[in-house]
């Protein structure tokens, strides 16, 4: 009840705010960027890149965001917002795979290039394109290089995944189920976690991507089994947590955590040993690339192109490890963290 | 409060006799036994959620068996609560004064952060910096208070403001970034102190469960032993004849607040040895969480109602359902699912109980 | 008379805008007496009440307790001078109990550091304390002294807030409508613990619109019409019906008449 109250007031903020701006852009070409939340140092990064980008091109940029993930009101309103004060282009990342679809159809029509950013719509074509991360390649990266340095042991190894939440939305089963695929499980359905009859899997907990969720979880599954030695995690902030927990216990030296995002704190944490490896991804470019996208598509009207056997456009992802594996190419942490988002 | 007190003089105990023989009988009817269950809840309202606990243990042993019913799992609930914990108990004081505040993680979240950044960011000796978050709590809650009494505003709505006051304010100093356990340890080892544990046994108790406790203990000894305590539930109970029976009532209401303000800074300080880092992002659902405890600890949302050690038992009750649900591999969503429950139940056994007096 | 009046007024005026609620009114209260205030509604009874128990302030006139000038500007102060009010939605907290109820506001302390440092409650000398008053007011029927007030009957709570104002050495109690609420039963009960306090030499003042109520127990009755008092009445020596003509207005008092 309080989140709709909440959402609701700021999609109006949000809505007068626009408005208040909407002259200025109205002489150039307009493009909006909409994230999930502007707390998460993953989306402060875009939103860096997208408005860096625009000065660059003259573009007039708003930014709109939700107050937490999930937050599928005020993104709505925002989308709404974008197409009345006539916008060329929206980037977007969905805070609901499906639930924005409508919103965002009604855009299309109004004759604006959508582009999802870091998440794709279900189905992807939802959108004109998808600039992502590949977050099942991500999954996969960390899956192998965990399984090539556990070598032998990854036969009867005891997996912990820390996952996001109860929705399963699609950044998080990617991660997690090509993590297991990279790691040699048969996943079954490609889109649900805890599906899979693999022993080696100990079991899953959600973690709300912070340190507090990490934490918890990981508590949680070596009450189940403490003899888990591979942890997957959502996000380094929950890899964090999970650490925590297993330093507690006294099990942090002979855990493997492995992670995706490619966070400063969390390349830090890949430096000093508490992460494995991570999966890095590139949001400033997510946004650059975006913003140069709704430039040509208001100039020349053509819309931007998939990458070759993807239903999006791929851009990158790096992994960062200490421990380079052989077949497996991978950056040293000191490089990660001149790259790294945050 | 007073339970089991037996003072009475024998003297007056005649009197009681001799009077009740003579003089128009005031008691109602017989009770059916139900109405008997009714009647003892409605003395002691904080033994639902004991009674709900035990059972909960129970069942649980008997589902999860040995890995439930471990001195190591129960202390580590005990942990998993204890940020929750503190904060319901703040949670509890105002809602035993016929208020709610949705601001209790927000205080919390942004103290944390205070101290985090004085000490780790800007290199302000720990204890300083502790002694800032304790007294920003102090002020915020003193302003929710302010605005409550000198405004005359709602609390949903002052407290709905300040949440997203405070979230803000958290996300501009913190950046959006949490600050890494290690660069804790390194700076400011003190702020994780409430993550230390020693051991009994296999139980590994943190400091900060210690410091649960003893929150309890003290804001239950406040509320049930001194005049202060019980204006607040005169407050709570009925605001209008508490002020007729000579209790200041706003002045009271103000220091309801600074005071629950205070102990969200406790649980800023726990939150940093539970959590290890210092993240802005963590317990953003902690107001909704803390409210659920109060509820499902028996206090009424009417106010008055209720003991604070409820609180304490709700926060329990539901640390021990995600353990028990997530030992037995319940999904996530069913967890969420019986904690929904809960809380409906709760309220309801509370309306059912408070029919004694209609 | 030889006795002085314990609490007097004299020219009580106060306007509301255009109405004049009190119209330079007299009143007295002789010791140890119970007197009945009377009047019809909008007469202007209950500020005069109001005035007396600090809840209100007059535009002009004064007040004198013991012979001495008062002004209160609020009912905590006319409580600290000793005037009592017992109000007729009673003002106590459904859910504590009859002792916490008892002693709002001026709880008892435990002696030693356990008070001062602690501030820690000393319930068995306010549950003794508590038991005595009850007693000497012939509400020993109450069973349990820590029960809540809600589980009460409404005498019995009338009986509770009396006791309250009765049992902290105060000069004057104001007893506003204590029988409006209750049954015949219970009415005579209250009737009955009014004539203790005032057996116990603490004067009363009564508002009531129960006429056999009022005629069974006041000494005097104060009747009030149009802002100001009437006259005041021996109820021994009139009848309930002249009360009520003189009350509306339909007869006019002897020694008035003129």
């Amino acid at each position: 009840m309080t989140t709709t109250v909440r959402a609701a007031l700021l999609g109006a903020i949000a809505t007068a705010a626009f408005a208040a701006a909407a002259p200025a852009s109205a002489a150039g070409i307009g493009a909006c960027l909409i994230t999930k939340t502007d707390t998460n140092p993953f989306f402060v990064k875009m939103k860096e890149g997208a408005t860096a980008a625009a000065n660059a091109h003259g573009i007039s940029l708003q930014t709109f965001a939700g107050k937490i993930d999930g937050d599928v009101e005020t993104q709505i309103a925002a989308v709404e917002s974008c197409v009345a004060a006539g916008a060329k282009g929206i980037l977007i990342t969905p805070s609901d795979s499906r639930a924005l679809a409508p919103a965002v159809t009604a855009a299309r029509s109004a004759g604006l290039l959508v582009i999802a950013l870091d998440t794709p719509f279900e189905p992807a074509d939802t959108a004109d394109a998808t600039f992502a991360t590949d977050n099942f390649k991500a999954g996969v990266m960390i899956g192998q290089w965990a399984k090539a340095k556990l070598g032998d042991a990854a036969a009867s190894a005891k997996i912990a995944t820390l996952d996001l939440n109860a929705s399963q939305i699609s950044v998080d089963y990617l991660r997690n189920q090509g993590f297991l695929q990279g790691f040699g499980i048969d996943v079954k359905d490609p889109t649900r976690i805890g599906d899979e009859d693999d022993a080696r899997i100990i079991g899953s907990d959600v973690t709300n991507g912070n340190e507090e969720g990490g934490r918890t979880a990981m508590e949680n599954l070596l009450q189940k089994d403490p003899g888990i030695n591979v942890v997957y995690t959502i996000n380094e902030p929950a890899a964090a947590g999970a650490y925590e927990a297993l330093k507690a216990m006294g099990r942090e030296k002979d855990v493997l955590i492995v992670s995706v995002d490619g966070g400063c704190p969390g390349v830090q944490n890949v430096k000093e040993g508490i992460i494995g490896a991570t999966s890095m991804q590139f949001p400033l470019l997510m946004a650059s690339m975006g913003i140069e996208a709704i430039k040509a598509f208001a100039e020349t009207g053509t819309k931007p192109a998939n990458t070759e056997g993807l239903d999006f456009f791929n851009t990158g992802v790096e992994l960062i490890t200490d421990a380079p594996v052989d077949g497996i190419p991978s950056l040293s942490s000191a490089d990660g963290l001149s790259k790294c988002w945050g | 409060m007073s339970e089991g007190e037996k003072v009475a003089p024998a003297a007056y105990e005649q009197v009681v006799r001799a009077a009740d023989a003579t003089v128009a009988q005031f008691d109602g009817p017989k009770r059916s036994a139900l109405g008997q269950v009714q009647h003892f809840l409605h003395i002691y309202p904080t033994m639902v959620p004991v009674i709900v606990l035990a059972i909960s243990l129970a069942v649980f042993g008997v589902l999860a068996g040995g890995k439930f019913f471990s001195a190591f799992n129960l202390s580590l609930i005990l942990q998993q609560v204890s940020v929750i914990g503190i904060l319901a108990a703040a949670q509890a004081l105002i809602v035993l004064t016929a208020g709610i505040d949705l601001s209790v993680a927000a205080i919390m979240v942004l103290m944390a952060v205070i101290s985090g950044k004085l000490s780790i960011t800007l290199g302000v000796p720990a204890p300083l910096a502790l002694m800032v978050a304790f007294a920003g709590g102090t002020l915020t809650g003193m302003l929710n208070g302010l605005m409550v009494t000198r405004l005359k505003l709602p609390p949903f709505i002052v407290t709905l403001g300040t949440w997203n006051i405070f979230f803000a304010l958290n996300l501009w100093l913190s950046g959006a970034q949490s600050i890494r356990s290690q660069d804790i340890d390194a700076a400011a080892p003190l702020l994780k102190f409430f993550g230390g544990s020693f051991k009994i046994g296999a139980a590994n108790i943190t400091y900060g469960s210690i410091l649960m406790v003893a929150v309890f203990a003290v804001l239950w000894f406040v509320l049930n032993r001194t005049a202060w305590g019980r204006h607040v539930h005169a407050i709570g109970d009925d605001r209008d004849a508490a002020e007729l029976a000579g209790i200041r009532t706003d002045r009271t209401l103000v220091q309801v607040y600074a005071l629950a303000g205070f102990v969200c800074a406790l649980a800023a300080w726990a939150s940093i040895g539970r959590v290890g880092s210092i993240s802005p992002q963590s317990f953003y659902e902690g107001n909704l969480q803390s409210i659920t405890a109060v509820v499902i600890g028996g206090i009424s949302l009417f106010g008055g109602r209720g003991s604070i050690l409820g609180a304490l038992f709700g926060a329990l009750i539901v640390g021990v359902f995600n353990s028990g649900l997530r030992l037995v591999n319940v999904d996530v969503l069913w967890q969420v699912f019986a904690i929904g429950w809960l809380i409906i139940i709760a309220v309801a056994i509370d309306q059912w109980i408070r029919k004694v007096s209609a | 008379m030889s006795v002085q009046p314990i609490l007097t007024a004299r020219g009580l005026v106060k306007r509301y805008g255009r109405v004049t609620a009190l119209d330079t009114c007299d009143f007295d209260l002789m010791p140890g007496e119970i007197l009945a205030v009377i009047g019809d509604n909008g007469a202007g009874k209950s500020s005069l009440i109001k005035a007396l128990s600090g809840a209100i302030s007059v535009d002009a006139g004064e007040i004198r307790l013991d012979g001495q000038p008062v002004r209160f500007s609020s009912p905590l102060e006319a409580r600290g001078a000793g005037i009592e009010t017992v109000y007729q939605n009673l003002a106590l907290s459904p859910a504590l109990s009859i002792v916490e109820n008892m002693f709002m506001g001026r709880e008892l302390r435990m002696p030693g550091p356990l008070g001062q440092w602690l501030r820690m409650l000393d319930m068995p000398r306010m549950r003794a304390f508590a038991r005595d008053k009850l007693n000497e007011l012939g509400l020993a029927t109450i069973q349990n002294i820590d029960q809540p007030v809600e589980t009460l009957s409404g005498g019995q709570r009338q009986g509770v807030a009396v006791a309250r104002a009765a049992a902290f050495g105060s000069k004057v109690v104001i007893l506003d409508e204590p029988t409006a609420a209750l049954g015949v039963k219970e009415s005579r009960k209250v009737l009955d613990l009014i004539q203790d306090v005032r057996a116990r030499g603490v004067p009363i003042i009564l508002i009531s619109h129960n006429m056999p109520h009022v005629f069974e127990v006041a000494d005097r009755i104060h009747v009030h019409r149009l802002g100001k008092r009437l006259c005041v009445i021996d109820p021994r020596e009139h009848a309930m019906s002249d009360a009520v003509a003189y009350m509306t207005g339909a007869k006019v008092p002897e020694g008035l008449a003129a």
